[in-house]
């Protein structure tokens, strides 16, 4: 017994570091993407150096192959990760969690329809998807790339959202809650929701994840944001050339990448654990 | 004067298999009829199809009536505001009957609300909160303020089924449908759950269908009992007729298996 009293607070300190390294990751990303609206160190299209510096105290990770500062690139990168992130997250959740609890709910015969349509859209590879839509807008701008990837991540959204919606649907506490006379918006807001929330909003986290992957990915092949959008994408993709001869220059987008998608990762997950109530007391 | 519920050749189905077949019987106002049987005998599923709340894949024939209006065949925005105010439901499993990630007092201000809202009256803030404290003092919890606060997991399992009871409570129903609600308790919770329930029918004048494969728990709490066996009601009359001389045999089954299980305990086998 005493041994069971003991684990508690290691397990609950464990959750919050999660939390808390997720937020500081996140934190700092936030902050830099801030401060870009307001203030960079040098202007991101001048040439504030010679081509393909070493990291020094004027440019902390040296510069381009046109001598740009590319620590200002990377603060910029940092802002379109998290509106691509962001955006691309807001679209795929409105589309797929109306689309997947409209799935739970329907009759028998539209619900396997919309199953098949979403299985199919899901064997297409995300990448692909958003390439198609990108490739249908007229230009390449940092708005069709969100919008393509929201498109894109709404079909694992709405699969997932219709899974946990029916799990829950067929529920003791929704025949309650029927045959108390609550009517199907109301079981949808006041029960459904709540509950499929905490296993969606980890899922969201993920696919933000995949979003900033996805946008790197799409800039990279020259379909997402066009050249003064210092993306993350962009900047691998304008390191290819020297990465032998200057490797920070593909490395430090990288890190700033990686360290993103970690930080969303650990922050969803801490997330989780703090407002789920039955996680929380054990 | 017509019944409460009045449920007349109602069959269920499934596919082709009949689960209930032509059951019969009426509930007055402020009646408490018990509705027994083994497992199987398709007893929860009369008190779903009595809401209109058949599983998808079970159809429903014959007559529903409740509160005076057919119930099968009704689309559900109609059947809605029956629900809770007609007649309302407390389940076997009070675990899974309660939404595990909402405190438990905000599962009774909702039907509370709702109830408010369907006389025409609004109920929210504070006298909402006095209300549903009102509410879990009536079905003798203690300590309201502080088990309004709780999640489902927090509480026991006495407590729970109590939750539940004061959310069928806050609909104020004519008639209340209790489905097994002692049946996942231990026996001395089952004896408090039990008074209770039969004190707060008597004091409201509620109608009772209270559905139980336990024949002692149903003798003690109800007038009239309907025996299901495998869907057919087999007996059906007062209790005292029903248990003292039983017509059919499978009542008299189930009465001997009650009375050997009690020997058994008792040590007189």
């Amino acid at each position: 017994m005493t041994a069971i009293l003991e684990t508690e607070p290691a397990a609950r300190r464990r959750h919050s570091f999660t939390l808390y390294a997720g937020a500081v990751l996140v934190g700092i990303h936030l902050l830099v993407a801030l401060l870009t609206l307001v203030w960079l160190p040098y202007d991101p299209t001048a040439f504030a150096g010679g081509r393909l510096e070493a990291p020094s105290w004027l440019h902390w990770v040296g510069t381009d192959r046109l001598g740009r500062d590319l620590f200002t690139q990377l603060m910029i990168g940092s802002r379109i990760a998290l509106m691509v992130g962001t955006g691309a997250v807001a679209i795929g959740a409105a589309i797929g969690v109306t689309l997947g609890l409209l799935a739970a709910f329907a009759s028998r015969w539209l619900d396997d329809a919309l199953a098949a349509t979403l299985d199919i859209l899901i064997a297409f590879p995300t990448l692909l998807i958003a390439m198609l839509v990108v490739a249908a807008s007229d230009t390449a701008s940092l708005w069709s790339a969100v919008v393509a990837l929201g498109i894109a991540l709404s079909a694992i959204v709405a699969r997932l959202t219709r899974i946990l919606a029916k799990r829950v649907l067929v529920m003791d506490y929704i025949t309650a809650a029927r045959t108390s006379g609550t009517s199907w918006p109301g079981i949808v807001f006041i029960h459904v929701l709540p509950n499929i929330w905490p296993t969606l909003s980890v899922n969201f986290a993920l696919q933000f994840g995949l979003a900033v992957i996805a946008e790197a990915s799409l800039s990279y092949l020259g379909l997402g944001a066009p050249p003064p959008n210092a993306s993350w994408g962009r900047l691998l993709q304008e390191a290819q050339g020297t990465v032998y001869t200057a490797p920070i220059g593909a490395i430090a987008p990288g890190v700033a990448l990686v360290s993103l998608v970690i930080g969303i990762n650990l922050l969803a997950d801490g997330l989780r654990e703090a407002i789920d109530p039955t996680r929380r007391a054990r | 004067m017509t019944a409460l519920l009045d449920i007349d050749r109602l069959t269920i189905r499934t596919g082709t298999t009949a689960l209930v077949r032509d059951l019969s019987f009426q509930i007055a106002a402020g009646e408490r009829v018990g509705l027994i049987g083994e497992s199987g005998s398709g007893k929860s599923l009369t008190a779903l199809a009595a809401t209109g709340l058949l599983p998808a894949g079970l159809t429903a024939q014959g007559s529903v009536e409740l509160a005076g209006q057919q119930v099968i065949g009704r689309p559900d925005h109609v059947l809605d505001r029956l629900r809770g105010t007609a007649a309302a439901i407390v389940f076997q499993e009070p675990l899974t009957a309660l939404d595990p990630l909402m405190h438990v007092g905000r599962q009774v201000a909702e039907p509370l609300a709702r109830r408010a809202r369907r006389d025409g009256r609004s109920l929210s803030g504070a006298a909402l909160e006095e209300a549903v404290l009102a509410l879990l003092d009536e079905v003798a919890l203690p300590d309201p303020a502080r088990i309004a606060r709780a999640y489902p997991h927090e509480l026991s399992g006495g407590q729970r089924q109590r939750i539940a009871i004061a959310m069928a409570l806050a609909c104020r129903p004519d008639l209340l449908i209790a489905d097994e609600p002692t049946t996942a308790l231990d026996v001395t919770t089952q004896a408090e759950i039990l008074n209770l329930l039969d004190r707060l029918v008597r004091e409201r004048g509620m109608a009772l269908l209270f559905i139980s494969h336990d024949l002692p728990v149903v003798a003690n709490t109800v007038e009239r009992v309907v025996v299901l066996r495998k869907g057919e009601a087999v007996e059906a009359g007062p209790v005292s007729t029903v248990f003292g001389a039983p017509q059919h045999d499978y009542t008299r089954s189930l009465l001997a298996a009650a009375r050997s299980f009690d020997d058994a305990l008792e040590g007189r086998a």
